[in-house]
C-alpha cells in the first residue's frame, strides 16, 4: 500500500497484480511510451531523458540521457543495451520489485534505449538469487515477443529489439559496470581498466549502454509523460522521483517511492515510523559504500545527491538503513568490512590486501584485543585503499570504515584493552 | 554421452547458442548443471567445457570466482542466512545462530543425511523484509526465531 | 620519428619527448626515472593489479598507474611526491601482509623484486600484526613448484605462459584474499615446461625443481653459454658452484633469446652430471670394454690408425651436430690431411648445400644476406613456414613468430601436412597431403599444377588447449591453395623458414617462389641440433670443403693444402650410409665418430662391425660406442669454450662454465689424436682454431667484437654454385620434441620426468 507522502511512478502497478501480464500491463498504460518512442527521432528521445535530469538509480548518479550521448550513432559494430539487476548493495532491494511487480516496464525501457542509441540486442544481468524474478521476466520476454514489442520490426516498424535475461552466480563485483560486462561473456569478474569506457567498447568491444533497473523502468514514464514533467516532479538536477528501500531499527522498513530532495527527518520519523530500540545514532544513506551520517547530519539532509554529497556522501543506490545508538559501531564497520573483503574480486593489491587486514584487526579489536595504535592504523589503511584501486569497490570499502571511525572514535576507545565490546549485551535484538 | 538429463541438456544447448559468443553461456550453464546435479562435479565441469570449446582451467577459474558455484555437494535444502548490515540490526546473526542449532549443524555444515545445509551469505535482497533467508531459491522474510523454525519445519516434511 | 608522431609532456620537471602511444611508465624509464612496478611487464598485457606505479598527473583528481596510461601532450608527471611515496610505502606493506617473509630459505633471496622494492620504497617495520594465511607449497610438474604465501598475484606468470608461450597453462582461481594461480590440470600442470613463468615471477611463489633450496644465487658464478640442444642457439645462463651447474636461466635476457628459453635449454643441463656419463677411456679388452688411461687409449687408436694406414685401409669420419665449430673444423683437418680421407660426414637435417646453391644464382646475392636472423622474426611482416613444427622442435623461432604476430602484426602462412600448432597464429594455413609439401611449393612458385589442399582455420580464437590435440583427418580439397598463393604474393619482405621436409629440388622451387615475390625475400633451414648448421658450414660433408667449397676444386683445396702443408684428397668420399654399407661389407677398416651416434640411423650387423677398428669419442656409451673398440669419455658443450652457429646461420660463442674431470674436449682428443699421427695442430686453443676459420671458411669473417659481446653474427657462405652431390635421402631430422633431444636428451632427469614426454603423442604434437 502507498503511503500517502510517496509519488508513485515507477512503483505505480506495485501494488496491480495483473500488471505482471501483458493485458494488465496494457491496461495500465503499458507500450504507450514505446508506441511514441517509435514514432520519434532517437536524438529526440535522448533529448527527452536528458530533459527529464534522470540520474542513474545503480548508485553512482551519472546523467542518463548523457550518457546515453555517448554512444557513436554510427559503428560497424552491433550495439547494446544492458540492464544491472545485479542488486547487491547491502541495505538495496528495490530493483526486485519493479521486476517481480511491474517487468513489462524494464521490457519497455530497454526497447526504447534501443531505439534511442540504435541498438538492436539488449540482456538483464539478473543476481543470481533473484531466480524467481528471472521466471518472471522469461515469462513477461515471451509475452512481449508473441505481441511484437520484441523481436524483429518491432510494432511493424523497421526497429529491431532482441532481449534475454542472464543470470550471475553470486559476486557483488559484478554490479560494476565492466566486471559485469566481463561476467555476461562468461569470465571471472574482473572489472576492466578504463578508458575505454562501455560507451565505446562494451559487450564483446562494442558500444554499451548499461543503466540500473530502476533507471531503465523510469524511462516510459518519461517518454509518455514528458522529460519536464518528470523533472517537475524532483530536483531541477536530479529530477523525478526515487526508490529509497528503508531499513534497520524503524518501525516501518519499507521500499517507498520519493522526490528527490525529500528530507531525511520526515522518511524516518513519518514513514518509518520512528527508531526502533533507541534514538538515532547513525545512518546509511545509500547502501553500505556510503559514508554513514550521524543523526545530526542525517536529521538535517534531503535526499537528493547534491545534498547529500555536501556532507561528504552519496546517495547511492538509495538503501537508507537506519541504526540506533545501542548499535556497537566497531561491531558495524567490521561487519561492512566483511562483506568488502568477501567480494573484492581479490585483482588489485590495496583493496584484496586492505579489506583483509581491516577485517582481521576490526575482529581482534571487537573482541577486546584492541590496542590505541590499532585505530590511527585502520583509519591509514582505509585512507590508503583509497583513491588506489582499479575500480570503485575498494573506495567502497574504504569510504564507511573512514566515516566511522572519523565519528565514533570514542566507540572504539571504549574497545581499547582488554575490554568487550561496550555494547554486546544489548546488541542483541528482537 | 552427457550426464545431464535431456531436459537440461536441450537447455544448455540452446544456452551455447543464445549469445552472440558461446562463452557467455558459460556461467548460467554452470548454475543450471549445478541445481540438477546439487554440485559441479568434475564430469560436468568437462562435459560443459568441451560443449563451449573452452578449457577446463577456464571453467575452474570461472567457478572459483563466483560465490554460487561449488564443487562440492551441499545439503538438498540449502539454507542461506544473511548476516549483512541491514539484517545484522534486526537479529540477523541470531537467526544463524538459531537455525544452525535447531538443524543441529552447529559444528558442521551438512546434516548427516544430506537434507540441509547453511551458509552465512551476504546480503539477498531482502533489507527492507529483514532478517531473511534464502532456502534454495526461495526467499523466507521478516524472520524471528519461532517463524524460522515453521519454515524449516516445512522443508523438513518436504524432504 | 616525425613530429606529429611525438608527445611532448614534462615529468618531474624535465620536459621530454616521446612517440605518441608510449606508456607513462616506458616514457619515465626513457629518461631513467624509475617507477617501481610488479605487473606491469613489457610486451605483456597491462594489468592495473598492483598498483605500485601510481604517479601524479596534473589535473587528475586521483593518483594513476603509470603502466596503463599512454602519454598526451602537455601532460605534467610527478613521481616524487610524498602522495606517489606514502602510496607505494603503503601498497608494499600491503603485499608484504601475507607474505610469509622467509627470504632466508627462499630461492629467489638475493634477486627478489619484492624484496628490492621493500628495500626501497618499503617501511622499515611492517604495521601488520594478524595471522599470515598459510597455504602448503603445490608440485605441479616435476620442474614446477607453487608457494601462494609468497604469490603477490601480478600475473606475469598467467599472461606469459598464454600471450607469450601459447599454452595458457595458468589461471586465476578464488577470489578476493584466497585468489590464487590455478594450474591447468587440476593439481598439476600439462603444458610445455618450459619454466617461462618461474623465470618471470618477480618472487619467490614459483621455482623451479632443477634448483629449489641448492644454493643461493650469490653463492654462484653465472656463465653465459650457448644451449645445446636444438639448433636455435638459445643463451642460458648457467648457474655454477664448485663446477657443477646448479640452474639455467635467461633473466638478464643477454642473447639471441632474449628472456626466452624451453624446458631444455633451462633445465636439460642436469645430463652433464647423470650418473652413466663416461668418466675414463674405455679399451676392449678380451672382448668387454675396460677403464683404460688416456694415454693408454690415445696410443691405441694411433697404433691402430698407423697401422691401417700402412696397409692401405680405408677410414671413415662421422662428426657432431653438437661439437663446436673449432672442432668440426679440426675434425675435418684430421680426416682429410691426417687419415687422409673425404670420407666423412655428419648426420644432416638441412639440405643447406641445395640452399646455398640455390640463392647463388638470384639477384639477392650481394645486397644484404639472404639469410634471415631469429631476432628478425619479430618484427617480420610475413613469415612462410613450410614444414618443420618450430613449437616443439625450434622453440625459441616459435616464441619469435609468435611475438611477431602479436606485437609486430606479423602476416604467418603455413604450409603442412598436419594442423600444427602454429596454425593458431597463421594468417593463412594450408594442409596438404603428407610429402606433397615440395609440389606446393613447385604450385606457389608456378612451377607446378595445382596441389591438392585444404585451408584451415586459422586464429587464435580457437581452443586453447593443451596437448595440441589436432582435428581429425584433413580431407583435402582441390583448390585451396589458390587462395593461400594469391595472398602470400601481396606480402614483401618475407621471411621463409622450411623443415627438413623440403630437400633438394623443392629447395630450388622455394628459392624460386622467394623469388618471385616482392622485396627481400629471407630463408632458414631448419636443422635439428645446436651445431647442425656448423657442422655443415665446417666442411663435415665427403665432398665439401669448409664454406661449401668443392673437394675437386683445385683452387680452392689448393688455398687449405697451403695453409695446412699438406696434400688433401681430391676425390668425394663416402657419405655417412655409404659408410655404414662399406662397414656392412667389411671395406671400411677404421671409423671415427666423434659425438654421433649412426649405428641408431644405419645400423650395422654387429659381427661385420667388429671386422673394423671403431673409434667413438661421447658422453655416454651410445649405441655406437657399445660397439666400440676404444671410447673416449668428451667434454659437453658447457664445458668448453668456442663458437656454435645456429639453425639460422648465426654465429655466437660459448663459454666453459663447468668442469668433468675424467673427460678431454674434441679438440683436445682430436689434436692429441693429430700429434700423435705426426701432425701439430699446434696449441688446442679454440681461439686460435677459429681466427683461422675467420681467415679462411667462407662467410665466418665475422667480428670476434661482436662475438664477444654476447651479440650472434650472421655467417653467409655464399659462394657462387654450390657443386654438391645431392642426397636428398640423407636429409633425415629426428623431430625431437621439447622433452627430447638425440642422444643428450636421454640423460636429462629434467626433461624425461616431466609426464607431457608420455602425453605428446608422435605425429599429434611432436
Ligand atoms: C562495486 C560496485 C557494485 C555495483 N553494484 C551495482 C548493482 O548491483 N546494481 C547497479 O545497478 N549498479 C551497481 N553499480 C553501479 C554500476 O557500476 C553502474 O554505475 C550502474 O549500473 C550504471 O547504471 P545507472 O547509470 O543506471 O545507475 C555498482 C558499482 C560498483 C563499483
Ligand atoms: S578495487 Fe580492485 S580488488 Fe577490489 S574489487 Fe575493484 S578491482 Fe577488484
Ligand atoms: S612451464 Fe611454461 S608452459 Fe608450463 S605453465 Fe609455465 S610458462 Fe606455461
Ligand atoms: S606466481 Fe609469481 S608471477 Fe605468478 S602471479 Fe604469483 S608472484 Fe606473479
Ligand atoms: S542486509 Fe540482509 S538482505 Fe540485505
Ligand atoms: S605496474 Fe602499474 S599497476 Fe602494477
Amino acid at each position: 500500500m502507498a503511503h500517502p507522502l510517496e509519488i508513485r511512478v515507477v512503483s505505480k502497478r506495485f501494488d496491480d497484480p495483473s500488471a505482471a501480464t501483458l493485458k494488465g500491463y496494457l491496461a495500465s498504460d503499458g507500450y504507450k511510451a514505446l508506441e511514441k518512442a517509435l514514432k520519434m527521432k532517437p536524438e529526440a528521445i535522448i533529448e527527452e531523458v536528458k530533459t527529464s535530469a534522470l540520474r542513474g538509480r545503480g548508485g553512482a548518479g551519472f546523467p542518463t540521457g548523457l550518457k546515453w550521448s555517448f554512444i557513436p550513432r554510427q559503428s560497424p559494430k552491433p550495439k547494446y543495451v544492458v540492464c544491472n539487476a545485479d542488486e547487491s548493495e547491502p541495505g538495496t532491494c528495490k530493483d526486485r520489485l519493479i521486476m517481480q511487480f511491474d517487468p513489462f516496464s524494464l521490457l519497455e525501457g530497454m526497447a526504447i534505449a534501443g531505439i534511442a542509441i540504435g541498438a538492436e540486442r539488449g540482456f538483464i544481468y539478473v543476481r543470481g538469487e533473484y531466480r524467481y524474478l528471472i521466471d518472471i521476466l522469461d515469462r513477461a520476454i515471451a509475452e512481449a515477443y508473441d505481441a511484437g514489442y520484441l523481436g524483429k520490426k518491432l510494432r511493424g516498424t523497421n526497429f529491431h529489439f532482441d532481449l534475454m535475461t542472464h543470470t550471475g552466480a553470486g559476486a557483488y563485483e559484478c554490479g560494476e559496470e565492466s566486471a559485469l560486462l566481463e561476467s555476461l561473456e562468461g569470465k571471472r569478474g574482473i572489472p576492466r581498466i578504463k578508458p575505454p569506457f562501455p560507451a565505446t567498447s562494451g559487450l564483446y568491444g562494442c558500444p554499451t549502454v548499461i543503466n540500473n533497473v530502476e533507471t531503465l523502468a523510469s524511462v516510459p514514464h518519461i517518454i509518455l509523460n514528458g522529460g519536464e514533467w518528470f523533472l517537475k516532479l524532483g530536483l531541477p538536477k536530479a529530477g523525478g522521483v526515487k526508490l529509497t528501500c528503508l531499513s534497520g531499527h524503524v518501525h516501518n522498513p519499507g521500499v517507498y517511492e520519493l522526490p528527490l530532495g525529500f528530507p531525511m527527518r520526515r522518511l524516518i520519523e513519518e514513514i518509518g515510523g520512528g527508531v526502533q530500540g533507541g534514538a538515532l545514532k547513525a545512518v546509511v544513506p545509500g547502501g553500505s559504500s556510503t559514508p554513514l551520517l550521524n543523526a545530526e547530519e542525517a536529521l538535517g539532509v534531503n535526499l537528493d545527491f547534491d545534498s547529500v554529497a555536501k556532507l561528504g556522501s552519496f546517495l547511492g543506490s538509495g538503501g537508507v538503513v537506519v541504526v540506533n545508538d545501542r548499535t556497537c559501531m566497531v561491531k558495524f564497520a567490521k561487519r561492512i568490512i566483511h562483506f568488502y573483503r568477501h567480494e573484492s574480486c581479490g585483482w588489485c593489491v590495496p583493496c584484496r590486501e586492505g579489506t583483509n587486514w581491516l577485517e582481521l584487526t576490526l575482529t581482534r579489536f571487537h573482541l577486546g584485543g584492541g590496542r590505541s595504535e590499532d585505530i590511527d592504523v585502520m583509519f591509514d589503511v582505509a585512507q590508503s585503499i583509497l583513491g588506489r584501486t582499479l575500480c570503485a569497490l575498494g573506495d567502497a570499502a574504504a569510504m564507511p570504515t573512514i566515516s566511522i571511525i572519523q565519528k565514533w572514535r570514542q566507540e572504539f576507545e571504549d574497545h581499547l584493552a582488554g575490554r568487550p565490546c561496550p555494547y554486546e549485551r544489548e546488541f542483541a535484538h528482537a | 554421452m552427457s550426464v545431464f538429463s535431456p531436459t537440461l541438456d536441450a537447455k544448455l544447448t540452446r544456452l551455447a547458442e543464445a549469445y552472440p559468443q558461446r562463452r557467455s553461456a558459460l556461467v548460467p550453464m554452470l548454475l543450471y548443471a549445478q541445481d540438477e546435479l546439487g554440485w559441479l562435479t568434475p564430469e560436468a565441469i568437462r562435459e560443459i567445457a568441451e560443449r563451449l570449446g573452452e578449457t577446463e582451467l577456464a571453467v575452474r577459474e570461472t567457478i572459483s570466482y563466483y560465490s554460487m558455484l561449488r564443487t562440492h555437494p551441499v545439503g538438498r535444502y540449502h539454507v542461506q542466512v544473511c548476516t549483512n548490515i541491514s539484517c545484522l540490526l534486526r537479529g540477523g546473526e541470531e537467526l544463524l545462530q538459531h537455525c544452525r542449532k535447531r538443524l543441529g549443524l552447529e559444528q558442521r555444515d551438512v546434516t548427516p543425511d544430506g537434507v540441509f545445509s547453511i551458509e552465512e551469505v551476504e546480503c539477498i535482497g531482502a533489507c527492507s523484509w529483514a532478517p531473511a533467508l534464502q532456502v534454495n531459491y526461495d526467499f523466507h522474510q521478516n524472520l524471528d526465531p519461532a517463524r524460522a523454525d515453521q519454515v524449516l519445519a516445512e522443508y523438513r516434511q518436504k524432504a | 620519428m616525425p613530429e606529429n608522431n611525438s608527445v611532448h609532456l614534462t615529468i618531474d620537471g624535465r620536459a621530454i619527448t616521446v612517440p605518441a602511444g608510449t606508456l607513462l611508465i616506458e616514457a619515465c624509464r626513457a629518461v631513467n626515472i624509475e617507477v617501481p612496478c610488479f605487473c606491469y611487464y613489457p610486451n605483456l598485457s597491462v594489468q592495473a593489479a598492483c598498483r605500485m606505479c601510481l604517479v601524479e598527473i596534473e589535473k587528475m583528481p586521483k593518483l594513476q598507474t603509470a603502466c596503463t596510461v599512454p602519454v598526451a601532450e602537455g601532460m605534467v608527471v610527478r613521481t616524487d611526491t610524498p602522495t606517489v611515496h606514502k602510496a607505494r610505502k603503503t601498497t608494499n606493506e600491503f603485499l608484504l601482509t601475507n607474505h610469509p617473509l622467509d627470504c632466508p630459505v627462499c630461492d629467489k633471496g638475493g634477486e627478489c623484486e619484492l624484496q628490492d622494492m621493500t628495500l626501497t620504497y618499503g617501511t622499515g617495520t611492517g604495521r601488520f600484526d594478524e595471522p599470515k594465511r598459510h597455504r602448503d607449497e603445490q608440485q605441479w610438474s616435476p620442474v614446477v613448484f607453487y608457494d601462494r604465501p609468497r604469490c603477490i598475484l601480478c600475473y606475469r606468470c598467467v599472461r606469459v605462459c598464454g600471450e607469450g608461450m601459447d599454452v595458457w597453462a595458468l589461471g586465476v582461481g578464488n577470489r578476493a584474499i584466497l585468489s590464487t594461480i590455478l594450474p591447468n590440470a587440476g593439481d598439476h600442470l600439462e603444458c610445455e615446461e618450459c619454466g617461462m613463468c618461474i623465470d618471470i615471477c618477480p618472487v619467490g611463489a614459483l621455482t623451479s625443481g632443477a634448483y629449489r633450496y641448492k644454493t643461493r644465487p650469490w653463492e654462484m658464478k653465472h656463465v653465459g653459454a650457448i644451449c645445446t640442444f636444438c639448433g636455435d642457439g638459445c643463451r642460458t645462463t648457467l648457474g655454477v658452484r664448485n663446477d657443477r651447474i646448479i640452474r639455467g636461466d635467461n633473466r638478464d635476457a643477454s642473447g639471441i633469446n632474449g628472456e626466452f628459453l624451453c624446458i631444455k635449454g633451462r633445465y636439460g643441463f642436469d645430463f652433464t652430471q647423470h650418473a652413466e656419463r663416461l668418466k675414463t677411456p674405455l679399451a676392449r679388452i678380451d672382448g668387454e670394454l675396460k677403464p683404460v688411461s688416456w694415454a693408454q687409449a690415445l696410443e691405441t687408436v694411433a697404433r691402430r690408425w698407423r697401422a691401417i694406414q700402412q696397409q692401405g685401409g680405408r677410414f671413415g669420419v662421422i662428426g657432431s651436430t653438437r661439437a663446436l665449430n673449432e672442432e668440426s673444423y679440426q675434425l675435418q683437418r684430421l680426416a682429410r690431411q691426417v687419415l687422409g680421407t673425404n670420407n666423412i660426414d655428419h648426420h644432416r637435417s638441412a639440405d643447406l648445400p641445395t640452399l646455398y646453391d640455390a640463392l647463388a644464382g638470384t639477384s639477392a646475392t650481394g645486397s644484404a644476406p639472404p639469410l634471415a636472423a631469429a631476432a628478425s622474426l619479430k618484427t617480420a611482416s610475413a613469415v612462410l613456414l613450410v614444414g618443420g613444427d618450430p613449437t616443439y622442435e625450434h622453440p625459441l623461432l616459435a616464441w619469435n613468430v609468435r611475438w611477431g604476430y602479436r606485437l609486430s602484426g606479423t602476416r604467418l602462412y603455413v604450409l603442412h601436412h598436419r594442423e600444427i600448432k602454429l596454425r593458431r597464429q597463421a594468417h593463412r594455413m594450408a594442409v596438404v597431403a603428407e610429402g606433397a609439401e615440395g609440389a606446393a611449393v613447385r604450385y606457389l612458385a608456378g612451377q607446378g599444377g595445382a596441389v591438392a589442399a585444404r585451408l584451415s582455420a586459422v586464429g587464435p580464437a580457437e581452443e586453447k588447449r593443451y596437448p595440441q590435440l589436432p582435428p581429425p583427418d584433413p580431407q583435402p580439397i582441390s583448390g585451396g591453395l589458390e587462395e593461400f598463393k594469391a595472398e602470400l604474393e601481396k606480402e614483401s619482405n618475407v621471411v621463409i623458414i622450411f623443415g627438413s621436409e623440403l630437400r633438394g629440388d623443392d629447395i630450388r622451387a622455394l628459392v624460386a617462389l622467394g623469388g618471385r615475390l616482392a622485396g627481400q625475400t629471407r630463408y632458414i633451414g631448419l636443422a635439428d641440433h645446436s651445431n647442425s648448421h656448423g657442422a655443415a658450414d665446417m666442411g663435415l660433408y665427403p665432398d665439401l670443403l669448409p664454406g661449401y667449397e668443392s673437394v675437386s676444386d683445385a683452387a680452392a683445396r689448393g688455398r687449405f693444402e697451403a695453409l695446412w702443408g699438406a696434400r688433401l684428397p681430391a676425390e668425394a668420399g663416402l657419405n655417412q650410409r655409404e659408410m655404414a654399407e662399406a662397414l656392412d661389407r667389411g671395406e671400411l677398416a677404421a671409423l671415427y665418430v666423434v659425438g654421433a651416434n649412426p649405428l641408431r640411423l644405419d645400423p650395422v650387423n654387429p659381427a661385420n662391425l667388429r671386422r673394423s677398428f671403431l673409434v667413438v669419442q661421447d658422453l655416454f656409451l651410445t649405441e655406437t660406442a657399445k660397439e666400440a673398440d676404444i671410447v673416449l669419455p668428451a667434454l659437453a658443450a658447457y664445458e668448453k669454450t668456442g663458437t656454435l652457429t645456429n639453425t639460422c646461420g648465426e654465429v655466437q660463442a660459448t663459454r666453459r662454465a663447468a668442469a668433468w674431470p675424467g673427460g678431454k674436449s674434441d679438440l683436445e682428443i682430436i689434436h692429441a689424436l693429430a700429434r700423435l699421427m705426426g701432425v701439430d695442430f699446434g696449441r688446442p686453443d679454440p681461439d686460435r682454431v677459429f681466427a683461422e676459420i675467420r681467415a679462411h671458411v667462407k662467410g665466418y669473417n665475422v667480428s670476434v667484437v661482436q662475438l664477444a659481446a654476447g651479440r650472434s653474427a650472421l655467417a653467409v657462405p655464399l659462394n657462387g654454385a654450390v657443386p654438391h652431390r645431392s642426397a636428398p635421402h640423407l636429409i633425415r631430422s629426428n623431430h625431437d620434441t621439447l622433452f627430447s633431444d638425440g642422444t643428450l636428451g636421454r640423460y636429462s632427469h629434467a626433461i624425461n620426468e616431466v609426464m607431457e614426454k608420455r602425453l605428446l603423442l608422435p605425429g599429434q604434437a611432436r
